[in-house]
């Protein structure tokens, strides 16, 4: 009984880390359909800045949560500014212009903060279910991305700038003759695009040892889920990160670690073989 | 690859060419020591410190004139915790540098991939950092502890203080393969059980899953010969996770970086190790040798097991030369063969002649507010591990890395 249910929280922590990891990138590339592969990087600038900030004294929530998304969705708004804008529509370009990005920051974070392993503890501690420990800072990133995905679905459906983004993303030309400004638009989300992956650089930050190189970690799990998922944002989302989760969690409890992540990669393959517009090209059709 | 005429002859005329350059051309200049470390990225925790402990005893010999009155000049290469650089630069030490003695390697598999080049250049190879064990190889010499120094004497002094049934956590490569292999054998000896074992790749960070599998096998005491600052993250959890006053923990490797100084108190008390070297020993030589490392680097104090290693070595080497009176690989290997003995930080350490590995104390070791505070000593033990498979004066031409059976 114990048991199961620590399994069912690491299960549950796999899928919402993958949740995070994903939710910036499949703004960036489901929405606006520009393939950031500087997204890991967004995240390890994100983890760095919460280390640096809780250096500075500040409230570790306080880093996560709101220094490190600000932080990051502003480096974004410049790469926007500087570079995205100019290559929206051009699948290609963005790839090429993003890695080169990637690139940047991650030589930028080897001259700041040096090429070498830092950290900060998890601020939570652990507690006790029957026989079993297990880490408080799991269901804090458990929380995290639920919360995460309600206020996504909330801004997406329920408010008026969230049906103007999704407007503009499918018709911008119309969106212009309405009156409204597709490239404010593109440039505000853009912007939320990276805070979220500076979010979820933030929340994983107390959990692994951070190096500049740390991004490519991230990015190969992040377009596996957002691909899978297909053109629905949040079902696509959900469903594939809820997939990959419990495959992955599975065979690292079954045999080990390693396996689970081969596991990940062969289920990934077998299910874009299986359903090549991803999981909402199928099932979830016209769900937000 | 294909190789045509044209190609054959061009390369053939190349390396003739680099063989007929003659290699005496420094005699009379400044002796060669190449140095070969990961002085940047996630192993730079172990890194960093050698290369510090490197310049030091060099600096040191050069002030006190040299040898065969001769200065030495240090190439250094930092490899970046790339296994790939291992080879480039060792390749670009041996035949474009010309150096007379590299010191260097890390991870075992760094010193894998350095170690037949070095073989094949003649050049003479020094290994300074704990490790598996079983190297047989007359071009190399190991200053750090094998298992049967180290794990031999941790295993029983961890089990006695928690309990028999043991769970292993290595890191995945032929360091972390090879010693859980000899924490089962040891285990085994001493009456308790290894109820389970798993290995990580480097980059592994996340081990929430792995805590809660090491609980349903309920183990007394965990293992973990961990390796690097992403395996850093495991301590971290198993802290976080409320673990620490439960199952007790040893590792082979924690420390050796001085990761003691970056995990907090909370995170690092209680956790046992083994080792030649910890800043708490209290010897007049390592009093020195800490005033001394604070006065070259402005105040630092991060040396650690393997950087002191490095420093034994590299002493080695110096009394060596010596006592060879020359710069000849083999005059050198000869005079290191009579059991050449120095006195360091970390106590007397001394070449076994048949082994090349080191006689030398260790320590049994308990975190304690970011210390390793030494619980018992263990004076000069041999490396009987691969003395029991390795014969250098009988076999001087072995080229093998023997490994346990089980």
């Amino acid at each position: 009984m114990d048991l199961s249910f620590v399994i069912a929280v690491e299960v549950l922590y796999a899928v919402a880390s993958l949740v995070l990891i994903s939710a910036g990138l499949a703004v960036v590339f489901g929405m606006m359909k520009v393939i950031n592969l500087a997204h890991g990087e967004f995240m390890m600038l994100g983890g760095y800045t919460t280390i640096t900030a809780v250096g500075l004294g500040v409230n570790v929530f306080i880093a996560m949560l709101v220094i490190a998304p600000l932080v990051v969705g502003l480096i974004g708004l410049i790469v926007e500014r500087l570079v995205i804008r100019h290559l929206y529509g051009r699948l290609v370009d963005t790839m090429l212009a993003t890695w080169g990005l990637s690139l940047v920051f991650i030589g930028l974070a080897t001259m700041i903060f040096g090429n070498t392993t830092t950290g900060i503890s998890t601020p939570i501690p652990g507690f006790a279910v029957g026989d079993y420990q297990i880490s408080g800072y799991n269901f804090f990133i458990i929380v995290v991305a639920v919360v995460l995905v309600i206020a996504m679905l909330a801004v997406l459906r329920g408010t008026r700038a969230g049906l103007i983004a999704r407007g503009t993303m499918q018709r911008a030309d119309m969106a212009a003759a309405l009156g409204y400004s597709p490239d404010r638009i593109y440039m505000a989300t853009f912007f939320c695009g990276s805070a979220l992956s500076g979010l979820a650089g933030a929340v994983l930050a107390p959990l692994v040892g951070l190096v500049p190189t740390s991004g490519g970690a991230y990015i190969a799990k992040a377009f596996i889920t957002v691909i899978a998922g297909g053109p629905s944002l949040i079902a696509g989302l959900l469903s594939s990160a809820t997939s990959f989760g419990v495959v992955n969690q599975v065979f690292t409890f079954a045999i080990s670690p390693v396996i689970g992540e081969v596991a990940l990669l062969v289920a990934a393959v077998i299910l874009l073989r299986l359903m090549p517009q991803g999981i909402t090209g199928r099932f979830f059709k016209g769900k937000l | 690859m294909s190789l045509n005429r044209r190609d054959f002859l061009g390369r053939t005329a190349a390396l003739t060419t680099t063989a007929m350059l003659p290699t005496a051309v420094f005699a009379d200049g400044t002796i060669k020591l190449g140095s070969i470390l990961d002085a940047s990225g996630p192993f730079d925790a172990y890194g960093k410190p050698m290369d510090q402990a490197m310049r030091m005893a060099v600096s040191e010999i050069n002030e006190a004139g040299g040898l065969l009155g001769r200065q030495v000049e240090v190439t250094a290469y930092d490899t970046q915790s790339d296994m790939a650089l291992y080879s480039q630069y060792g390749q670009q030490l041996t035949r474009q540098d010309k150096v007379d003695v590299v010191h260097g390697g890390i991870l075992s598999a760094s010193r894998e991939a350095i170690r037949q080049t070095m073989r094949k250049t003649k050049t003479l190879y020094f290994y300074n950092v704990l490790y598996e064990g079983g190297v047989c190889d007359r071009n190399i010499f190991i200053n750090g502890v094998t298992p049967a120094q180290q794990v031999e004497a941790l295993v029983p002094f961890a089990m006695k203080n928690s309990g028999k049934k043991v769970y292993i956590l290595a890191a995945d490569y032929n360091y972390g393969q090879i010693t859980a292999r000899w924490i089962q054998k040891f285990v085994a000896d001493n009456g308790g059980e290894v109820v389970g074992t798993d290995f990580f790749p480097l980059d592994v960070s996340d081990f929430g899953s792995t805590i809660a599998k090491v609980q349903t096998a309920a183990p007394d005491l965990v293992i973990a010969p961990l390796v690097g600052g992403a395996h850093l993250s495991f301590f971290r959890q198993w802290a976080a996770a409320g673990m620490k006053d439960k199952i007790a923990l040893a590792s082979t490797t924690l420390g050796v970086g001085n990761e003691h100084k970056v995990l907090t108190p909370e995170e690092g008390n209680g956790i046992m190790c083994a080792y030649n070297y910890s800043q708490e020993l209290d010897t007049p030589e390592n009093a020195q040798f800490k005033e001394k490392w604070a006065a070259m680097f402005d105040g630092d104090q991060s040396m650690h097991e393997i950087a002191v290693s490095h420093y034994h070595g590299i002493k080695t080497w110096a009394e060596g030369v010596r006592k060879a009176g020359s710069l000849d690989r083999m005059a050198i290997i000869e005079a290191l063969e009579t059991g050449i003995s120095i006195m360091g930080p970390g106590g007397k350490v001394t070449v076994d002649p048949k082994t090349h590995h080191a006689v030398l104390d260790v320590h049994l070791m308990e975190m304690q507010d970011q210390q390793m505070k030494v619980i018992e000593t263990l004076p000069q033990r041999q490396p009987v591990d691969t003395q029991a498979v390795c014969d250098l004066s009988a076999n001087p031409n072995d080229n093998t890395q023997y490994e346990i059976e089980i």
